[in-house]
C-alpha cells in the first residue's frame, strides 16, 4: 500500500460512488415495478398500488391530527434510542473490558435476545400500565442487547498492542478508555447503532400498538383492525424511508469511521 | 463449570430469588406479577393438563416449517448476493431498515392472500428469517480464505468439486449462525403474529391467558416459552461455539 | 534541534535520576530473573524464562537473539516492567521496576501500534501529550521525530493510507518525542520484508547515535543482530537463558554495509553454531 494510491484512491471513490447512486435508482426502480405487478395480481384492495400508497402518505400527512401522532411517536422513539445508546454503550463497554463480567452475561443477553419479546408485553404493560414509559420500555428491551452486544464485541476485539502501548506510554486507566479503548470501539459501536436504532424503532411502534391511544404504531393497529390496507401500507413505506435513511447516514458515517481505521 | 458458568448461576438464581422475595411480600403489585413459584407450578400443570399440548405442537410445527423454507430460500439469497456483488452493495442499507418497520403489519394482506389459517404465520416466519440467513450465508461465503479458493484453482478442481470440499466447509460455521438466527426469528415472529391476529397457536394463549386475567396460566405459559428459547439457544449455541472452534484452529 | 546528547557523552548527564553516578556505566540489570507463568484448574505451570542476569551499558546497542518462542519478548517485558518478574530483581537507573513501566524507557511493538483514528501527527504525539507536556515543546519534538524518520510528507495522513514499514517508522518517531534514555524494541521489522529491514536498520542506528540512547533489540535474525549490535545475548531455547554473550566491537559510526566485513560472515557463523541446537530443540517442541 503506497501513499501515491491516496490521491488515486479519492478518485476512484468519486467514480464508484456516482455509480452506486445509479444502481441505487435502478433498484427502486425495479422494487416500484415489482411492486405494482403484485398489486395487478392480487388486486389493488388487498395491495394498494405505489401511486395510491404515495397519494394516501401524503394525505395522512396533511391531516391535522398527524402532527400529534408524529410528536407522540417521536418522543417515546427518542427517549426509548437514547437510553438504548447510552445504556447499551456504557454497558458494552463495561463488559468488553471486564472479561469474566462479559463471559458471564454474554449467553444471557444472547438468550434474552432470543425471546419473542413480544409476549413480555403483558408483564411491562402490568407493570407500566399504557402511556409513555411503557412504549420507551418496549422500544429499550428491542434495542439495548444488540449496541451492547457490538459494543462489547468492539472492545474484546481491540489490538492487545494498544493495550501494551498505553501501558509503555503510562496511560492512567481513564486516559486509557478515553484516548484508546472508546476510539478504537466506535466503528463498531456504530455498526451497533444502526441494528440498534432499527430495532428500538420497532419496539416503540410495537409498543404503541398495544400501550398507546396516540401515536404511529395506533394508527398502524386501527388500520390493521379495519383492514385498511391504504393506511397500512402507507404508514409502512413512510416509516421504511425513514429508516432507510437514517441507515445510509449511519452507513456514511461507519464509512468514513472505518476508512480512518 | 468453569468459573463464568458458575457465576452465571449464581446470578440466575439470585435474580429468581429476589423477584419470589419482592412478589411474596408485594413490594412488586401482586395482581399484576405472581411469584417465580407459582409460575413454575402454572407452567406444570399447563403442561400435566394437556389442554395446550396442541396449542404448543401447533406453533412448534409452524416454526419448524418456516425455518425450512426460510434457511433454503435464505441460503439461495445469500449466493446470489454473493455473485452480484453490486446488488448487494446497494441492498445494504435496505437490509438493515428491514427490521425497522413491524412486519406484521402486513398480516392483513397476506390474510387475504392466503386465506385464514397458519400460512399467513409462515410466511411471517419466513419473511423475518430469510434476511438473516442471506446476510450470514453471505458472509460465510465472503470469509472463504482467498488462499484456499487459489489452492484449489492450482490443484485444478472442478467448480462443483471446489463448493464441496472448499467453499461450503469454510462457509459452514457462518451458515451455522445463519440457521440458528433464522430459527430464532421465526419463533419470534410467529410467536408475535400469533400474539396479535391468531386464534390458535402459543402466542394466541398467551393473549387469551393476558385478556382474561388469568395470571397463573399467563406467566407458566411466558416462563415455559422462556426456557423453551432459552435451552434451544444454548444447544445452538454450542454447536455454533463448536464449528467456530474447529475454524480458528485450522487458522493458527 | 540537536541530537539528545553528542556522542560520547556519558549518559548520567541527561540521566533523570540524581542518584545514579556518573561514568561509563550500567544502565539496567536483570539479576536471576524467571518468569513463570502459575498453573491453573488442568494446566502445569509454564516456565517462559530464566533464569538470566544480564547488565546493559548505558548507551550501548544490546541485541537478544534466539529461537522462537524462548521467551525473548518476554525479557524485553520484564526488563520495561510490562510484565512482572516471578523471581529476581530488574534494576533501571538505580531503581527497580516491578509491575510499572518506569519514567525513561519506551517500547516498540512487532505488531502495528498506530491508531488509526490519529493521524501520523497525533500519533507521534501522542506519548507526549499524555505525559502534559506543553504544546509547543510537543510540535518541536513530533516535527523533528517525523523528519528523522521521514515521515515529513505525510504529517496528516492516516495509518491506513501508509505501508507497514512507514506505520512501524511512526511508532518510532511516536517513541523518540518521550526522549527515552531507554529503548526496547521487540521485533519491531518483523512484519517487514528483508531489504525495509535492512533499511530500518539504518535508520535505528541513526536513531541510537543521534538520541544517545541505550538501545535493546530482540530479534530471531541472526544477521540483524550481528549488523546493528554493540552486544549480542544468544538465547537458548524456551525456557531462555543466555547461552553467551557476544562483543562485535563495531564502531560507532555504522551502517548495513558492515555486512562487507569480513568479520560478518564469522561473527554470523559463531552465532548460528551456538543458535542451531535450540532452535531445533524449539522446532520440535512446536505444537
Amino acid at each position: 500500500m503506497s501513499t501515491v494510491t491516496s490521491t488515486t484512491a479519492r478518485e476512484l471513490g468519486t467514480a464508484r460512488a456516482s455509480r452506486s447512486w445509479s444502481d441505487g435508482v435502478i433498484l427502486v426502480l425495479a422494487l416500484l415495478v415489482l411492486w405494482q405487478l403484485c398489486s395487478w395480481l392480487a388486486g389493488p384492495e388487498v395491495l394498494p398500488t405505489p401511486w395510491r400508497t404515495a397519494v394516501k402518505a401524503l394525505k395522512i400527512v396533511r391531516d391535522e391530527d398527524f402532527p400529534q401522532s408524529l410528536e407522540a411517536t417521536g418522543i417515546a422513539f427518542i427517549a426509548a434510542l437514547v437510553i438504548s445508546a447510552v445504556g447499551g454503550v456504557a454497558l458494552g463497554l463495561v463488559l468488553g473490558a471486564r472479561r469474566l463480567a462479559g463471559d458471564v452475561m454474554e449467553p444471557l443477553l444472547m438468550a434474552f435476545y432470543a425471546l419473542p419479546k413480544i409476549t413480555l408485553y403483558p408483564v411491562v404493560l402490568l407493570m407500566f400500565g399504557l402511556g409513555l414509559s411503557a412504549k420507551v420500555t418496549f422500544g429499550v428491551i428491542h434495542g439495548i442487547i444488540p449496541i451492547t452486544v457490538f459494543t462489547m464485541g468492539a472492545v474484546r476485539n481491540m489490538p492487545i498492542v494498544y493495550a501494551r502501548t498505553a501501558l509503555a506510554y503510562r496511560l492512567t486507566p481513564l486516559d486509557f478508555a478515553r484516548y484508546v479503548m472508546l476510539p478504537a470501539a466506535i466503528p463498531e459501536v456504530v455498526a451497533g447503532l444502526r441494528i440498534g436504532f432499527s430495532l428500538t424503532l420497532l419496539g416503540t411502534l410495537i409498543g404503541e400498538m398495544f400501550a398507546s391511544q396516540s401515536g404511529i404504531g395506533h394508527m398502524l393497529m386501527i388500520a390493521m383492525a379495519r383492514n385498511d390496507t391504504e393506511t397500512i401500507m402507507a404508514l409502512a413505506l413512510m416509516l421504511f424511508l425513514f429508516a432507510t435513511g437514517v441507515n445510509l447516514l449511519l452507513l456514511r458515517w461507519h464509512h468514513r469511521l472505518a476508512k480512518t481505521g | 463449570m468453569n468459573v463464568a458458568a458458575r457465576w452465571r448461576t449464581a446470578l440466575v438464581v439470585g435474580f429468581v430469588l429476589a423477584l419470589e422475595l419482592a412478589s411474596r411480600l408485594a413490594w412488586i403489585d401482586p395482581v399484576s406479577f405472581i411469584p417465580p413459584s407459582r409460575m413454575v407450578l402454572g407452567a406444570w400443570q399447563l403442561l400435566r393438563s394437556g389442554d395446550y399440548t396442541d396449542d404448543i405442537l401447533l406453533t412448534l410445527s409452524s416454526a419448524a416449517l418456516a425455518v425450512v423454507m426460510a434457511v433454503t430460500a435464505g441460503f439461495v439469497f445469500g449466493v446470489a448476493l454473493y455473485k452480484l456483488p453490486r446488488i448487494r452493495r446497494v441492498l445494504d442499507p435496505l437490509l438493515m431498515s428491514y427490521y425497522a418497520v413491524p412486519i406484521f403489519v402486513i398480516y392483513p394482506i397476506l390474510i387475504v392472500l392466503m386465506g385464514l389459517n397458519r400460512w399467513p404465520l409462515i410466511a411471517l416466519g419466513v419473511l423475518f428469517a430469510i434476511v438473516a440467513m442471506a446476510v450470514n450465508t453471505l458472509n460465510g461465503l465472503e470469509r472463504v480464505p482467498r488462499v484456499m479458493l487459489r489452492t484449489a484453482r492450482a490443484l485444478r478442481m472442478s467448480p462443483l468439486a471446489e463448493i464441496r470440499l472448499i467453499t461450503l466447509p469454510a462457509s459452514l460455521p457462518f451458515v451455522f449462525t445463519g440457521i440458528k438466527l433464522s430459527v430464532v426469528y421465526a419463533f419470534i415472529a410467529i410467536v408475535a403474529g400469533e400474539f396479535v391476529l391468531s386464534g390458535s397457536g402459543f402466542g394466541y394463549r398467551i393473549a387469551f391467558a393476558y385478556n382474561n386475567f388469568d395470571n397463573p396460566s399467563m406467566y407458566g405459559l411466558m416462563l415455559l416459552l422462556l426456557l423453551f428459547v432459552g435451552t434451544l439457544n444454548m444447544l445452538l449455541h454450542m454447536a455454533e461455539a463448536r464449528l467456530y472452534r474447529r475454524m480458528s484452529r485450522a487458522a493458527t | 534541534m540537536g541530537p539528545l546528547r553528542k556522542p560520547g557523552t556519558p549518559l548520567s548527564v541527561v540521566s533523570a535520576n540524581p542518584t545514579f553516578p556518573a561514568g561509563p556505566q550500567i544502565h539496567a540489570t536483570l539479576t536471576d530473573v524467571t518468569r513463570i507463568y502459575p498453573g491453573s484448574k488442568g494446566r502445569p505451570s509454564f516456565h517462559a524464562l530464566g533464569p538470566v542476569s544480564l547488565s546493559l551499558r548505558a548507551g550501548e546497542f544490546f541485541s537478544v537473539v534466539g529461537p522462537s518462542g524462548c521467551g525473548k519478548s518476554t525479557l524485553l517485558d520484564v526488563m520495561a516492567g510490562l510484565n512482572p518478574a516471578s523471581s529476581g530483581s530488574v534494576i533501571f537507573e538505580g531503581a527497580p521496576v516491578h509491575a510499572k513501566v518506569p519514567d525513561g524507557v519506551a517500547v516498540v511493538f512487532q505488531e502495528d501500534a498506530t491508531f488509526p483514528w490519529l493521524t501520523v501527527y497525533d500519533n507521534a504525539a501522542f506519548g507526549a501529550r499524555r505525559a502534559g507536556l506543553p504544546e509547543p515543546e510537543i510540535r518541536e519534538r513530533v516535527e523533528h521525530a517525523l523528519a528523522f524518520m521521514g515521515l515529513k510528507a505525510f504529517t496528516q495522513s492516516y495509518p491506513v493510507q501508509l505501508s507497514g514499514g512507514m506505520r512501524q517508522r511512526v511508532c518510532i518517531a511516536r517513541a523518540m518525542v518521550v526522549r527515552p534514555r531507554l529503548m526496547l524494541l521487540d521485533e519491531p521489522f518483523g512484519a517487514l520484508d528483508q531489504q525495509t529491514r535492512l533499511l530500518m536498520g539504518d535508520e535505528m542506528l541513526k536513531l541510537w547515535r543521534d538520541t544517545g540512547a541505550t538501545v535493546m533489540l530482540i530479534t530471531h535474525s541472526i544477521d540483524e543482530a550481528v549488523l546493528l549490535s554493540d552486544r549480542i545475548g544468544v538465547m537458548s531455547a524456551c525456557p531462555g537463558r543466555f547461552i553467551e554473550t557476544i562483543e562485535t566491537n563495531w564502531p560507532r559510526e555504522r551502517d548495513s554495509n558492515t555486512a562487507l566485513d569480513a568479520r560478518f560472515g564469522e561473527l554470523t557463523a559463531r552465532v548460528w553454531g551456538l543458535l542451531r541446537g535450540e532452535a531445533m530443540k524449539a522446532l520440535g517442541s512446536q505444537t
